[in-house]
């Protein structure tokens, strides 16, 4: 199979993926979506009619009253839609279609901090903020994941290497979020270094927002990162292990090229094949786990906004972040699939 | 991996020091775990989210033993019972009264205190309580008209020192005191030098007068509980209820969860991808796509809404993480099954005629069994930590006291933010500790099982 098609195969699987995504994301919420519109409907004639003086004088009986105010809510549930259910296959149509042309409507409950109700606009101003904090601590632990891991994997049993791995095995055991308490516990209460939440107290259109953004950052950034590159060294450290067998670093060994040079070059050269592919696949599942990491810091990004969509059942917010969510796992399994294939051939023809 | 028996798996795995360092950890949670439920009555289990449950509990107590390394000690918590009462007729007026004594030794306040009774009266009666410091000050701390009644009635109540009239009577009692008392809370004016407003060591006598006009007016069942700092092996959280209740029955739900995940989805992980490597061709093909859908899914943003939409009992959360778990599995045993299909004896029991079932069950499984042992193993943490991450977004089992829950009401309450150390570090510790044993005991067997890692 060329490069092109197995790309092409990916492409497609994947996009089903995501579409079967939002179709499960539609359908696990769908119903309890519907109960809570209606209910809105209702609450919202109900005031209206309030609201109009006189309105309720106007009938004779309560019966009358009663009979306007079902009618009035029965169309109004027409006008919307909603006297279908949401499996029906006119709604189910119509919301992949919108999303599909990435119009994912407006929110129900909540809107962004700049005050747009727009599903677009909210995680517009969400994503960012994630990407900010989850890109720049994937990078600084695979930075020092990297340089660990080679260094233990060349000097196997050393006092370095058996450090690396027990931390390895040791922090992965460890929950983000816990290790996230502990350190507010430390750095915002014992030595009030930096604020316990993460959110920025100043507006987002202040000159000194972006400071405060990198100041509140810095504690769920040491958290991930103190959590993560234990697990980075110890794979790298692997990887190298048994690149380091192979027999040109023996023949490069003995050509007389001097031993950093062999490993920081040469060895690590050959290990960044599954190396690069992790890197995809790490990013993506450091903003999966953003919906916890984020919840203990408060840091206003698509982790929490997607939580808080779920609390109060805001499906628009819900497909929209499930979208994007969903989109960026993919995109990188897609990336790594595809350095995979690209740089072992075999793993093309297997398929 | 083809013809390592149980026991060389065994004999290699007992010369593993991380191997057996990991035995003895879960051991001792196993044997936590048994002792924790036939010791400690289920009621407690039960009453966990029940608040009225704990209100003779302090609000949120250090552990015990910190004392330990204190120059000074902190209060710790007291259950006073009433020492004496007596009944007298002061001519129309019946008098019932009982006193408690406290000999208050500490450098520090007490947390509060709470004054609980039962009484039995006729009429309308007045209910004070006054207290005797050792510098022989009197102070009222309340006095209240109780419900009256035509017949003999009953009237329990909790009296709080949180209550506004008790902090107004004590303000208005400590004009003398040499310093401000108005924004001092209730037990810090009843335990605080007229002088210097330190803590007063020495014998308090509280004593509770019940005055009512017609006879036999009685209190039974009172308890005055001085609200400690400290309290018990784990401290209290800010709802009064004693952590160590919670952290232990913790221990067997957190072994549940985890085990329960990880064989359920190593088994079927296992039968699946067998099952597809063994077939082959089209059923391979179809099954393969299938896992590599579940693979896409984003696990946790799934796992979210099925909790929030569906149902967060404890069972379903189980089964919605075993969705999640058997993919990767699937994929390796797939892999293995499809070596193990091309040798001689699987053919010539295809040859003889055995059915598909029993080629599987029978051939193929039985070769798999120490990679399935040791993948069962390594995926419990994660199972674990899933679940805990999950309760600690208030996603959990309001029923069951888990590591997670505890850790989310510490995180609504803001214990970080606070301080309350011992309602954060123990659930992380036996959660992480937990994770350990699963951890070693999994790359132990691992190194044994697996050939690629031989060196």
């Amino acid at each position: 199979m060329s490069l092109k098609r197995y790309v092409a195969s990916r492409v497609a699987t994947l996009f089903g993926v995501l579409m079967v995504t939002l179709l499960l994301t539609i359908a696990l919420v769908g119903s309890n979506m519907d109960i809570i519109l209606k209910q809105g409907v209702a609450v919202q004639v109900r005031e209206e009619i309030a609201h109009t003086p006189g309105l309720a004088a106007s009938f004779e009986s309560v019966e009358d009253f009663e009979m306007y105010v079902s009618d009035t809510i029965q169309r109004r549930i027409l006008e919307l839609g909603l006297d279908e259910p949401w499996y029906s296959p006119q709604r189910l149509g119509l919301s992949m279609y919108k999303i599909l042309v990435l119009d994912f409507g407006y929110a129900t409950f909540l809107t962004s901090d700049s005050g747009s109700a727009a599903v677009g606009d909210i995680i517009a101003e969400k994503l960012p903020r994630t990407i900010l904090l989850f890109t720049t601590a994937t990078i600084i632990i695979s930075l020092i994941g990297i340089f660990l891991g080679a260094l233990s994997g060349s000097r196997v049993g050393s006092v370095v290497d058996r450090i690396t791995s027990s931390f390895a095995v040791v922090s992965s055991s460890f929950p983000v979020w816990w290790v996230g308490m502990l350190l507010i516990v430390l750095f915002a209460f014992v030595w009030e270094i930096f604020p316990a939440r993460a959110t920025p107290t100043i507006p987002a259109d202040d000159p000194g927002y972006v400071g405060a953004l990198l100041y509140h950052m810095t504690l769920p950034l040491i958290t991930i990162v103190l959590i993560g590159f234990g697990a980075w060294a110890y794979l790298v450290r692997n990887f190298m292990v048994g690149v380091l067998q192979d027999d040109f670093i023996f023949a490069k060994r003995t050509m007389g090229i001097p031993r950093r040079r062999v490993i920081y070059k040469h060895a690590l050269k050959n290990a960044a094949p599954p190396i690069v592919t992790i890197l995809a696949l790490s990013l993506s599942g450091s903003l999966g786990g953003a919906i916890i990491t984020e919840a203990v810091f408060d840091w206003p990004g698509m982790g929490r906004l997607y939580f808080e969509a779920i609390t109060v059942m805001d499906l628009p917010v819900i497909i929209g972040s499930t979208y994007v969510l969903t989109a960026f796992f993919l995109i990188s399994i897609f990336v790594a699939d595809i350095l995979y294939g690209y740089f072992d051939p075999r793993v093309r023809t297997a398929q | 991996m083809s013809g390592v028996t149980a026991r060389d798996v065994w004999r290699e795995f007992r010369t593993s020091r991380m191997g057996m360092a990991g035995i003895i950890i879960l051991a001792g949670l196993v044997l936590m775990s048994l002792l924790t439920m036939s010791l400690i009555p289920l009621e407690t289990f039960r009453e966990w989210t029940n608040p009225a449950n704990w209100l003779s509990y302090p609000k949120t107590a250090l552990p015990a033993w910190v004392n330990v390394f204190l120059a000074e000690d902190m209060p710790e918590h007291q259950i006073l019972y009433a020492s004496g009462s007596k009944s007298e007729d002061l001519g129309g007026v019946y008098l019932y009264s009982e006193t408690f004594e406290l000999d208050y030794t500490y450098g520090d306040f007490p947390g509060g205190f709470i004054y609980e009774y039962e009484a039995e009266y006729a009429g309308a009666p007045l209910l004070e309580m006054t207290v005797l410091r050792p510098d022989g000050m009197m102070l009222d701390v309340f006095s209240k008209p109780l419900p009256p009644a035509r017949e003999a009635a009953l009237h329990a109540e909790r009296v709080f020192s949180t209550d506004s009239a008790i902090h107004k009577n004590l303000v208005l009692g400590s004009a003398s005191f040499g310093f401000e008392t108005d924004f001092l809370a209730a037990e810090s004016i009843i335990f605080s030098d007229a002088e210097s407003g330190e803590p007063l060591q020495g014998v308090y006598v509280f004593t509770v007068n019940l005055y009512g006009n017609k006879p036999d007016g009685s209190i039974s069942g009172s308890t005055l509980v001085i609200d400690g700092k400290v309290f018990g092996i784990m401290g209290t959280d800010e709802l009064r209820r004693d952590l160590v209740v919670g952290l232990l029955w913790g221990t067997p739900l957190a072994l549940f969860i985890g085990l329960a995940v990880s064989i359920g989805s190593v088994v079927a992980g296992l039968v699946y991808g067998v099952y597809a490597g063994y077939r082959g061709k089209m059923v391979d093909e179809s099954m393969m796509r299938f896992n590599d859908i579940v693979y896409a899914l984003p696990a946790l943003p799934f796992l979210v809404i099925l909790a929030v939409t569906i149902s967060n009992s404890i069972f379903l959360m189980v089964g919605f993480l075993m969705i999640f778990g058997w993919v990767g599995i699937a994929k390796v045993s797939r892999s293995m099954a499809l070596q193990i299909k091309t040798r001689g004896y699987v053919e010539a029991a295809q040859m003889m005629g055995q059915k598909h079932s029993v080629i599987i069950f029978r051939h193929i499984i039985p070769q798999l069994l120490p990679y399935a042992f040791a993948s069962i193993a390594i995926s419990v943490p994660a199972a674990i930590t899933t679940e805990a991450g999950l309760s600690f977004l208030g996603l959990g089992d309001p029923l069951f006291p888990t590591w997670g829950s505890i850790l989310y009401d510490a995180n609504t309450y803001g214990a970080a933010a606070r301080g309350l150390w011992w309602w954060i570090v123990p659930p992380g510790m036996m959660i992480a500790l937990t994770g350990l044993a699963f951890v070693f005991i999994g790359n132990a067997l691992d190194a044994i099982v697996n050939p690629r890692l031989r060196r």
